[in-house]
């Protein structure tokens, strides 16, 4: 049986601030500044089962430690994938780590998305540029859950054509009828066939029934928020409108209070927390 | 198709949805069936926008041409979608070209017929005006979210 996330077993007996070597295995270019690395532990052994949505600190030795959603698959078996994109020093030298060399691992940590939780729901997964690679294991768990749910629908936004993450999974999917796929983009040159616009009005034409509908949302916050308002005015439940809060995490354990969001630490209660908690703060300014 | 085919799809479009059926008797009398194969222009810039579009099946992209770079694609606008406002303001040109990138059905609305019924219906005309409103502010919102680029800036670490 696979080791709770963050249980004394997942961390192997080196607690929860230790990070744990893994060698990368292979490294994708995904847009101009992302990569997806994938990676095992360095000791042997597998990657600690996680669930959708959780994330780990990866850590570029010498350099620091940053927290990363895992965007491989959670029914496991098969390596621990990140996708990162270089905005900083330390992800910089994460997506420079070539094929051979380690990183350091702690986790996962974290909330995760309720997919098990929507059995018999229409489940909408709405993503915004890099926001699709926290949601991955969601739309992967989603799809083999598929004939549980009333209905599967992703939608993409991004900026162009060419920095939307996964593509090439994309174009699978677009043919793939266990879902209905929506992308959208800020801007095109004519050849694209895809839809230009912000990725909130993709809503209102979306095939899903509102009133049986779980949500889950990730993407930069005014993204978010504009998303958040058109699921609610489409008839969304609050209750049913999950969102992904990503603050500055620097311990992941509750300890530095970084990621607080007013009562709520991102690294414990978060990343996915629903909106219907969170909805005082989720427009909060200095928060 | 008879006039009275109009009618009943404009009281299915949110934009006309609600109207008495006089008024959408009044509208629909200005509207006429019209189609476009893929790549064919609805609309182009500096043309006399002497009509409107109701999109009633396919995708039509608003673009605009620049020097160097080609056309680019500002927005797509589909099923159920109003295209084009400048037939209610002089002087009366199109802003921007409307290309179809799907085979488009749609109904055309002769600009001069509405804006003549709006006038001697103020009623009419206030209504239209409004809903008009309701749906550049849809557009405006969408536009400034796409000026604000939220996925090019990322704070760092």
């Amino acid at each position: 049986m696979a080791a709770l996330p963050g249980s004394e077993e997942a961390t192997a007996g080196r607690g929860p601030m230790v990070p744990r070597p893994f060698r990368v295995l292979a490294r994708r270019q995904e847009t101009v500044d992302t990569w997806t690395l994938t990676m095992e532990p360095t000791g042997g052994g597998t990657p600690p089962a996680f669930r959708p949505g959780q994330f780990n600190m990866l850590y570029a030795f010498g350099v620091g430690e940053v927290p990363i959603s895992i965007s491989g698959d959670p029914a496991g078996g098969g390596p621990l994938e990140h996708t990162v994109r270089a905005v900083g020093p330390v992800s910089a030298a994460i997506c420079r780590t070539e094929p051979g060399e380690q990183l350091g691992v702690r986790g996962p940590f974290g909330s995760s998305w309720p997919v098990r939780e929507a059995a018999g729901r229409y489940v909408v997964i709405v993503a915004g540029g890099l926001g699709l690679a926290p949601l991955r294991p969601a739309l992967l768990e989603a799809l083999a859950l598929r004939e549980r749910l009333a209905g599967l629908v992703l939608l993409c936004g991004g900026r162009s054509p060419a920095e939307l993450l996964y593509r090439a999974e994309l174009e699978r999917l677009a043919a793939d009828p266990r879902l209905d796929l929506g992308l959208t983009v800020d801007s095109a040159a004519p050849g694209w066939s895809g839809q230009v616009g912000v990725v909130p009005r993709l809503i209102d034409d979306a095939g899903f029934d509102p009133a049986a509908a779980t949500a889950f949302v990730v993407g930069p916050e005014v993204m978010m928020r504009f998303t958040v308002d058109a699921l609610l005015e489409r008839g969304v439940d609050p209750a049913a409108i999950h969102v992904s809060v990503e603050r500055n995490m620097k311990c992941a354990v509750t300890q530095c209070g970084r990621c607080q969001l007013g009562p709520t630490f991102a690294c414990r209660e978060g990343p996915v927390i629903a909106y219907a908690g969170i909805a005082p703060f989720f427009r909060g300014r200095e928060i | 198709m008879p006039t009275r085919s109009i009618d009943q799809l404009l009281a299915t479009v949110p934009t006309f949805a609600g109207l008495p059926s006089d008024w959408l008797e009044l509208v629909s009398g200005c509207g006429r069936n019209s189609g476009f194969e893929v790549g064919r222009y609805l609309a182009r810039e500096g043309d006399p926008a002497d009509a409107f579009y109701l999109i009633r099946q396919g995708r039509v992209a608003l673009e605009i041409a620049a020097p160097g770079s080609g056309a680019l694609m500002i927005e797509t606008l589909g099923e159920g979608a109003v295209l084009g406002w400048s037939w209610l303001f002089p002087p009366f040109k199109w802003s921007f070209d409307a290309r179809a990138t799907e085979p488009v059905r749609a109904i055309a609305f002769d600009g001069a017929c509405l804006r003549g019924k709006c006038d001697a219906d103020n009623s009419l005309g206030y209504e239209l005006m409004r809903r008009f409103a309701a749906v550049m502010l849809d557009r405006l919102q969408a536009t400034r979210l796409q000026l604000l680029d939220v996925y090019g800036g990322v704070a760092g670490e």
